[in-house]
Parts: C-alpha cells; sequence; structure tokens
C-alpha cells in the first residue's frame, strides 16, 4: 500500500460483501490492528436480503460478522439508521421531488462513512478507516494527501470518493486501491482467504431500495402526481404519474401512444416539478455544452483560476475534457464535446489526470439545440 | 483476558466435564427398554434425582429440557393453554416488566397470537415487584388469570425479587407463578418447594454445566399443553431424546453449584464489592443499577451518563475485558434496555450501561483490570458521544 507508513488503528467498515471483507483482510495484512464494524443503515433490521440486491440486512451484517472473524478481527455493529435517514434517504426523495438526479452513494461516503463514522471512530482512538473503495490516496513530498483513480480504471471507484476533502482522506484507507486485479482475482483472494463472501454477488442498486424499483419508492414518499408529458413545442403527448418518477436521457418507460414524426426515438430532456411537466425529444436535444454547478468539495486547495481539466459525470461514465473555472461562487465548465444525459443533482468530479481535484453538484446544463434551459 | 460476563454463560465445572465426557462414549437412548436404554435411563434417573435433591424439588417435578428459553417458553405459553382450557374466562397473563426475552417475548407472543390480555406489573426503581402490585393486579379479576411470572433474580441488574411473598399471593387465589431462576441458581439459596412457585426454570450453562439443556421444575398438579410434541419423554409435556451425557453434567454442575452457593455468595461478593469500589473510584457519577444491597452477589451493573455503552464495550474488549452492555440486540443494534426503561431511567442514559458478572474463575487480577481500564474508557467513550 502506497499509503502505508505505521501500523495504524483501523477501523474497517464491511458491508457484508466482497471487497470490503478483503480490504479488511489486507489491512490487517499490512500490519494494522484492525477493528470491523458494520453499519445499521436500514431503519427496519429484520429485512432479509430477497435475491441478490442491496445491502443493510441481517443477512448482510451476519456476512461481514463472519468474514470478521475468519479473519479474526473484532466486530461490531454500529446503529447508523437514523444518520443515514436524515442525510441520504430524505436527501435522495426531496432532490427527486425538486427534479433533480441525486447519487446517494456520494452523499453516503460525505455525510456517513467518511463523517460520522469516521467522527466516531477518531473519538475512540482510531487513526483512519478502511473501505473496500477502489481509489488510491497518494502521500505528496509535501506532506498533502490527494486521492487518485485506482490502478485498475475499470474498477476505479475515485467518482463516488470526489466529496472528500484532505481531512477525510487523511484518515482514509483504500486497500484495493493500487492492485491491478480483476474481481474475479478478488474473488479468488476471498476464497484464498477463507472467506465466504467470496462468491457473493455484488451489489449495484441503491441499498436502501431492495427491489430496486426506485419510481415505486419514489411514489409511497411522494405520492403520484399525474401531469403532462409534453415536446420541445409544448405539445401533450401523454401523461405521467409523478414528475420524479424520471431522468434526464431516460428512454424507456415513458409511454407515450404514438410515435414522433421522424420515427425517431425520444427522450427525457427536462423535468420541471414546478408545473409538474416531463418534456421528451430527439437524441440530439440532450447535448449539453456547458453546465454550472454548486457546493464545490476539493481535495486540497481550490484551484487558482481556470484550467483544463477531465470530467466525470457519473458512476460508471468516462471521462471528458473540459475547461472549468470558480466563478461567485459557482463552478462553470464548458465540455470541449457535447455529452448527453446530464442532469441536475448528479455529481461532476474534476480530474487533473489521475488526481481527483474536487467536485461539485450540476444544477443548470446549456444545451446545444434546446430553448429552454433546465431549471 | 478478564472475563467478567458469566452470566452470559460460565465456564464448565471440571467435574462436569468429565461426566459428560465419561457418558458422551455411551450408547443408548434413555427411552430403549434394552440393556444399552436402560443404562442410559438409569444415569439420566440419577441426574434428575440429584437436580431434584440439588434444587429442593421432587425428581418427578423435574422437566428436562433444551435450556432456559424453552422451560420458560413451556411455563408461558403451555400453562396459558392449559389453564384457559379448563377455563376460557382466563385470559390473562400477569408479568414482570423486567423479565428476559425468553419470557417477554413468549408472553407477547400469546397476547398477539393467542388473545392473551397480557399485563406488566408495575416495579420500584430498582426494578422490584412488590406483594401488593401483584395482589392488585390478580385482585382486580382473579378468576380471568391464567398465571403470573416474575423472575427470581434480575439478568441485567441483578435485582432480586420477594419470591417466597410473590408466591404466596398468587397461591391465595390459586394462580400459579412461574419464575425464570436462570440467573439465582447458585447464587442464592433456591428451594423450589419452600419457594411455593408453580414452575420454575433453571438453566445449564449458567452454572458451571454444559449448553442446551435446562429444566422446568413443575408442580405434580400442572399440567401445561406441551411446546414441543413428540415422543412424550418428559411427562408428556416435552418430548424428545434426552441428552443422557448433558443431563449427567448438568447434574453434576447443579450439585456442586448449590453445595458451594453461600461460600461462593460470599467471596464473589467481596471480589464483585470491591469491583463496583474501583468503578466508583475511576468514575465518580457512574450509577449503580438494581438495588444495592439485596442483589446477585456476582452482578455489577453499571450506567455512566454520557456514554454509549457499545463504545465502551469496544474499548474494554480492545482492552482485554469481557463484559456486557447488558441488554438485548436485534441484529448486533443496541437498543436501550427494557429492564432500565422499566425501572424509569432516561433513554438516552439508559443507552450507557455495562453489566460486569463475575464467577467461579473471577481473580482480583479481573478486578484490577477493570479498575485500570474503565476511566480512561469512559473518558474516551464520552468523547465519542451518543450518536
Amino acid at each position: 500500500m502506497t499509503q502505508t507508513q505505521r501500523p495504524l488503528r483501523v477501523l474497517a467498515a464491511m458491508s457484508g460483501g466482497v471487497d470490503s471483507a478483503v480490504a479488511a483482510a489486507r489491512a490487517v495484512e499490512a500490519g494494522h490492528d484492525v477493528t470491523g464494524v458494520h453499519l445499521a443503515l436500514s431503519a427496519n433490521p429484520q429485512s432479509f436480503r430477497t435475491g441478490a440486491r442491496g445491502c443493510c440486512t441481517i443477512e448482510d451484517s451476519r456476512d461481514a460478522r463472519r468474514a470478521a472473524d475468519v479473519i479474526g478481527i473484532p466486530f461490531y455493529v454500529w446503529d447508523l439508521a437514523e444518520r443515514f435517514r436524515a442525510d441520504v434517504v430524505d436527501d435522495f426523495v426531496a432532490e427527486y421531488e425538486a427534479g433533480r438526479t441525486p447519487n446517494p452513494c456520494l452523499r453516503c461516503n460525505e455525510k456517513i462513512k467518511f463523517a460520522a463514522l469516521l467522527d466516531k471512530a477518531l473519538a475512540l482512538g482510531f487513526d483512519a478507516v478502511c473501505t473496500g473503495h477502489y481509489a488510491t490516496v497518494v502521500l505528496t513530498e509535501a506532506g498533502t494527501r490527494e486521492l487518485h483513480r485506482a490502478s485498475d480504471m475499470a474498477k476505479d471507484q475515485s467518482y463516488v470518493l470526489g466529496v472528500l476533502d484532505e481531512q477525510q482522506l487523511a484518515h482514509a484507507l483504500f486497500p484495493l486501491g493500487d492492485t491491478l486485479t480483476t474481481k474475479d482475482e478478488i474473488r479468488a483472494e476471498a476464497e484464498r482467504r477463507g472467506l465466504a463472501v467470496a462468491k457473493k454477488p455484488d451489489s449495484h442498486d441503491i441499498c436502501f431500495i431492495a427491489d430496486g424499483d426506485t419510481q415505486g419508492f419514489l411514489a409511497t414518499r411522494l405520492g403520484r402526481a399525474e401531469g403532462d408529458i409534453v415536446d420541445e413545442s409544448g405539445a401533450k403527448l401523454g401523461t405521467h404519474e409523478g414528475a420524479y418518477g424520471f431522468t434526464i436521457g431516460q428512454r424507456k418507460g415513458l409511454r407515450i401512444g404514438h410515435p414522433a414524426a421522424d420515427g425517431k426515438p425520444r427522450y427525457v430532456l427536462d423535468i420541471s416539478p414546478v408545473n409538474n411537466t416531463v418534456t421528451v425529444g430527439p437524441a440530439e436535444s440532450l447535448d449539453v455544452t456547458a453546465l454550472t454547478a454548486i457546493k464545490p468539495r476539493w481535495c486540497g486547495t481550490a484551484p487558482a483560476g481556470p484550467g483544463r481539466y477531465t470530467a466525470q459525470l457519473r458512476a460508471h461514465g468516462g471521462e471528458t475534457p473540459v475547461d472549468a473555472a470558480m466563478e461567485d461562487g459557482e463552478l462553470r465548465v464548458t465540455f470541449d464535446e457535447p455529452v448527453r444525459g446530464v442532469a441536475p443533482g448528479q455529481a461532476i468530479v474534476l480530474y487533473d489526470g489521475t488526481r481527483v481535484v474536487g467536485s461539485a453538484t450540476i444544477a443548470t446544463t446549456v444545451r446545444r439545440t434546446a430553448p429552454a434551459p433546465s431549471l | 483476558m478478564a472475563y467478567l460476563d458469566h452470566a452470559a454463560t460460565t465456564p464448565m465445572l471440571p467435574e462436569a466435564i468429565e461426566a459428560m465426557t465419561a457418558q458422551l462414549a455411551v450408547t443408548g437412548n434413555a427411552s430403549s427398554l434394552h440393556a444399552a436404554g436402560r443404562r442410559a435411563r438409569r444415569t439420566v434417573e440419577e441426574g434428575r434425582e440429584t437436580l431434584a435433591a440439588a434444587l429442593g424439588a421432587r425428581p418427578s417435578e423435574v422437566v428436562l429440557t433444551s435450556g432456559g428459553t424453552e422451560a420458560d417458553n413451556l411455563a408461558v405459553k403451555g400453562l396459558y393453554w392449559s389453564r384457559r382450557a379448563a377455563d376460557p374466562r382466563r385470559t390473562r397473563v400477569l408479568a414482570s416488566p423486567v423479565e428476559h426475552h425468553a419470557v417477554l417475548d413468549a408472553v407477547d407472543w400469546l397476547a398477539a397470537h393467542e388473545g392473551a390480555d397480557v399485563e406488566y406489573l408495575p416495579v420500584d426503581a430498582h426494578g422490584r415487584v412488590h406483594p401488593e402490585a401483584l395482589r392488585e393486579a390478580i385482585a382486580r379479576d382473579p378468576e380471568s388469570v391464567a398465571l403470573a411470572t416474575v423472575m427470581w433474580a434480575n439478568n441485567e441488574i441483578g435485582t432480586v425479587m420477594p419470591v417466597r411473598a410473590l408466591a404466596d399471593v398468587a397461591a391465595g387465589f390459586g394462580v400459579p407463578l412461574h419464575a425464570d431462576a436462570v440467573q439465582a441458581v447458585g447464587q442464592l439459596p433456591v428451594d423450589f418447594a419452600a419457594s411455593g412457585l408453580a414452575a420454575m426454570t433453571v438453566s445449564g450453562h449458567k452454572i458451571g454445566g454444559p449448553y442446551g439443556i435446562g429444566a422446568l421444575l413443575l408442580g405434580r398438579e400442572h399440567t401445561p399443553v406441551p411446546v414441543l410434541h413428540g415422543g412424550g419423554q418428559e411427562r408428556h409435556v416435552r418430548s424428545g431424546t434426552l441428552d443422557v451425557p448433558a443431563v449427567a453434567a448438568f447434574a453434576t454442575a447443579a450439585r456442586l453449584a448449590t453445595d458451594g452457593q453461600e461460600t461462593f455468595a460470599r467471596e464473589i461478593g467481596a471480589l464483585r464489592d470491591a469491583l463496583v469500589t474501583a468503578v466508583r473510584a475511576a468514575v465518580p457519577d457512574a450509577i449503580l443499577g438494581g438495588d444495592p444491597a439485596d442483589r446477585l452477589p456476582a452482578n455489577a451493573h453499571f450506567t455512566f451518563p454520557g456514554c454509549e455503552g457499545d463504545s465502551l464495550l469496544l474499548l474494554l474488549d480492545a482492552a482485554g475485558i469481557a463484559c456486557s452492555t447488558g441488554s438485548a440486540c436485534t441484529a448486533g443494534i443496541a437498543q436501550p434496555s427494557h429492564v432500565l426503561l422499566a425501572t424509569g431511567t432516561d433513554p438516552d442514559l439508559a443507552r450507557g450501561t455495562l453489566r460486569f458478572s463475575l464467577g467461579h474463575t473471577s481473580t482480583e487480577d479481573d478486578v484490577k483490570a477493570v479498575a485500570d481500564a474503565i476511566g480512561p474508557a469512559v473518558e474516551r467513550a464520552r468523547t465519542a458521544g451518543l450518536s
């Protein structure tokens, strides 16, 4: 591990999955004094996982405990359900209600894993929190810490950690970040270490929506509110049961009866919670040339002036070159080439090479063709 | 390591291990009629007689079970069903609110699924049920009471209940009283006949016997409806092939625990008092839970204001001290103790509890370990606060 200097007292967050289990095992192997902790984030801890989705169930807690026992470290379950509900779930619902598309994983890293959990860990005498994220923390010669992409770009998760500041990074340990290993190799390593979670399926979905039905989840919290689906000229094409059920760039599930005049597929271009309207149109209208983003968080010092960066706009997205600058407290970004499927509420993470510069929440976008800016 | 969680389980006594291992190599189902079965039956019945003698019961009053939880369930559900079958008006169940979950959850299940009207008896600030409270509750409508259940001594805070007086009240109305005596055996004089109880739960692994065995001491006049149906091995109220090695070891442990009770209580009580003094010296605002005098001699329960019990547990565990927060957990998530809540403790305060329970392997070194570690641990846990 590039980030290891001396043995630390480490609190390993163990979800019950294979990555965090191997991460904890590697931290032990690196000579750290490791204690495992499973975060109970669900308000209903009695729930059992159905299928392979989600986390935060009794089964996950048991899987994590079993892994900790095999690794030979103390293990505890900490109840952070109340904090998680307030900081992540309620925020998620409110963002959708406002017509935006939030990423709850970033929010959880920012507010729970590297805030509530880290604070408690530090208070109890731990030096660092260890997770199974694929990202690298580099200690510079100047003694500062930088967050970099994982060695294996295909598994890189630095995007969801882009919200961490240098203080948080100083207490973060990502033992999986600097290995050029495939997921199969991580599973093989888990197997070799006797960890029963080696064969456990990955969880991709939002952990607090166990059945994967985000629309249903939102509907029970926000209620059904019928509204119009219109085209770019404002002509009504159909109705929907709640604007929050849509994301910009969405194509499926629009249920518009008749096809477009040109016969091309139509996509969600805009969601307007004020008049409860969803605007659809052709793919070209999704092209975004520039955006503004708010609530910036920098890994280290904020950039002094305008600069050239690459930007990543979603967890599994690629990167694209941009010009970016801070103006009036907002991050203003111009894309070299138009990008599609950019939604307010999403995080934009800026990179300088492999180094994470910082992140911000997208507020407005500028379309190449669309006359109406979102929001 | 300083093991101070004997109330959770205590190491098996060497004599009990010997008795158990001697039987493990021998074959025989105690229900079989052949020589092997007869031999097994003899071991079981000798064990039953030993248990009966140790606990002040007749051998026929010993119903062997898989442990304390099963015995509690058999008493609570079984007596509810049989008493209600005899008279359909009997739907009231009177219980102390500080019971172990094996009783509490069984009682709540009866309310949810069997139409029981559960009434929780009032307790004082030490968690004690007063005989007058039981009298008042029964007297409101004696004909409708199926049973009452009040533990002999509390597993969390150590308070001892006035069992004899409670049993007298219940008997006066013809109401069967059950007591969970799992924590009491070996620490207090426990005599089933003298107690006046209708039923009493005991467990093997809390007294130096093996896991997975216990008994319900049950007056001959009571025939609870079985929870487990099958071969009817135990008075037709409990079925299942008897665990011969476990019975032998359980009986051995019970004999030793009750023979040595007086000496044990005196010695362990002195060690416990030293632990209480040490904790109070290190943390002056620590609150001793339960009755300060009339309590289990091996129990020391504390509330540390401003701390989370979980944090303390982690810090003491790291310092090589094994203890418990005393409260039950759901999937490992600590809940404020129902016992403390029942005694009127503020819910935030109730999160900062630790139970130290001593046992036959405890030493002065264990007390010293706690004396050294508790002050810094509390200080640190207070910094972490109540999240």
